[in-house]
């Protein structure tokens, strides 16, 4: 999730991820934090959240594709069904990302995710 | 590393983020979506030139960025004119030495609809004309959104916003939409595509291709927009998809002058089945259902004379 470790960063700028002081202002507005916005959560957007079901999950990676946020997330990590089937990957939902817009429930072709109302 | 051939299945999309989560587009919000896949195809070598619009407006938000690409920020008509400016400076320290020759950094221009069809024309015609290494692309959500939904040229006939509103007079647009397409075409560039996100396979291989285009090209992708179109924000694709199985999106490709039709659509679907689904077009009498249809079907009609084969079928019920 380190938002400094791209080439060519700005040594005044080392181990900051946003200005601190008047100094560490950036001239005309240049922002030395490629992929800063990770640092901002947006979980707050949601009013239903995701929940994937690893069972019913056929990996075609479609959620991936279409979420406009990049929150679904694509993990190495093998996992086996319950009727025995093995998977390499698996995915994941960033809940920090994800504004719950729905487009993976609305798109998965096995119905694998639901949407959940978000309570507490 | 930017891809360099063309995709055969959905696997071979890398998995690295160059246009990263925690921006503030809307919910289901199709242009992001188009960014997100955009960035992974053009990779790290890559300079971006955005327009002002709704994609420069939720990306940076100072003092953070959701890009890892270097990315030029510009008022909304000269995105064109600015992009020349980049390839040639690059062309010139090349030349001159201080940049590797042997590397080679695209220049990617983006703009909504905006800051292509209405303001930034002039200033895209002069740089298609000049012929610059740059692929542009154009994400249409049919309005300035950013704004808060007000007509631009590539609004659709019959559809609300708040600049043509609906009343007793005015029934929403009463123009039709402008054909970016066939302006670029005029212009004889080496590669002019229309792509659409639910199609994710065939919009990405038209970015490879234009990424591969030494020479200008365009792009021009439809964005669905849900406060805009008045959609939920799940539907993005759905809608998306239905644009393209109704015919009024039909996704070409034009090579050095060649066009083709990339999707064809053996059976299409009558256009009500679009229109109803978008709260734009809420107001629509069965009779301006039935213009927009035989509209569509002329629309239709033109492409496969173009195109020389019946590449999108007729309407079946």
């Amino acid at each position: 999730m380190s938002t400094n470790q791209e080439e060519g960063f700005p040594e005044r700028f080392l181990g900051k991820k946003y200005p601190e002081t008047m100094e560490d202002l950036p001239i005309a507005a240049i922002v030395p934090w490629p992929g800063s916005t990770l640092d901002v959560t947006t979980h707050a957007w949601r009013t239903f959240r995701p929940v994937i079901n690893q069972d019913k999950c056929v990996r075609c990676r479609l959620c991936w594709i279409y979420c406009p946020d990049g929150a679904i997330l694509e993990v190495d990590e093998e996992y086996t069904t319950s009727t025995g089937k093995k998977y390499k990957v698996s995915f994941k939902v960033d809940y920090d990302h994800c504004k719950g817009c729905g487009i993976c429930a609305n798109e998965c072709p096995v119905k694998a995710i639901e949407m959940v109302p978000e309570m507490k | 590393m930017a891809l360099t051939k063309p995709i055969k299945s959905l696997w071979e999309i890398p998995r690295e983020e160059r246009f990263v989560g925690g921006h503030a587009a809307c919910q289901g919000c199709g242009a992001a979506l188009v960014l997100r896949h955009l960035t992974k195809v053009v990779g790290k070598d890559a300079i971006i030139v955005n327009a002002t619009g709704c994609m420069e407006v939720i990306s940076t938000l100072f003092p953070r960025t959701a890009w890892r690409n270097p990315w030029l920020h510009l008022a909304f008509e000269n995105a064109g004119a600015a992009a020349s400016g980049v390839e040639a400076a690059l062309k010139a320290l090349q030349r001159k030495g201080v940049l590797d020759k042997n590397r080679y950094i695209k220049v990617v221009a983006i703009a909504g609809d905006g800051g292509t069809f209405d303001i930034g024309l002039q200033s895209l015609s002069g740089m298609l004309e000049r012929g610059h290494d740059v692929m542009y692309v154009v994400y249409d959500n049919e309005a300035y959104m950013n704004t808060g939904i007000q007509r631009s040229g590539a609004t659709p006939y019959g559809a609300w916003t708040t600049t043509t509103p609906v009343g007793k007079k005015f029934r929403g647009e009463w123009r039709p939409k402008k054909d970016i397409v066939g302006i670029a075409y005029a212009h004889r560039i080496p590669y002019i595509a229309t792509a659409n996100p639910a199609y994710p396979i065939d919009m990405i291989n038209k970015f490879v291709k234009a990424y591969n285009t030494r020479g200008p090209s365009l792009v021009h992708v439809l964005t669905p927009c849900t406060p805009g179109w008045r959609i939920p924000e799940s539907k993005t694709i759905e809608v998306a998809k239905l644009a393209v199985q109704t015919g009024m999106w039909v996704l070409l490709e034009i090579e050095n002058g060649k066009p083709k039709v990339t999707v064809k659509v053996r059976k299409r679907k009558p256009v009500r089945e679009y229109l109803k689904m978008q709260g734009r077009f809420r107001h629509l009498t069965e009779e301006d259902i039935k213009k927009i249809q035989e509209m569509v079907d002329k629309y239709v009609e033109e492409i496969n004379r173009w195109v020389g084969e019946e590449a999108i079928g007729p309407v079946e019920e």
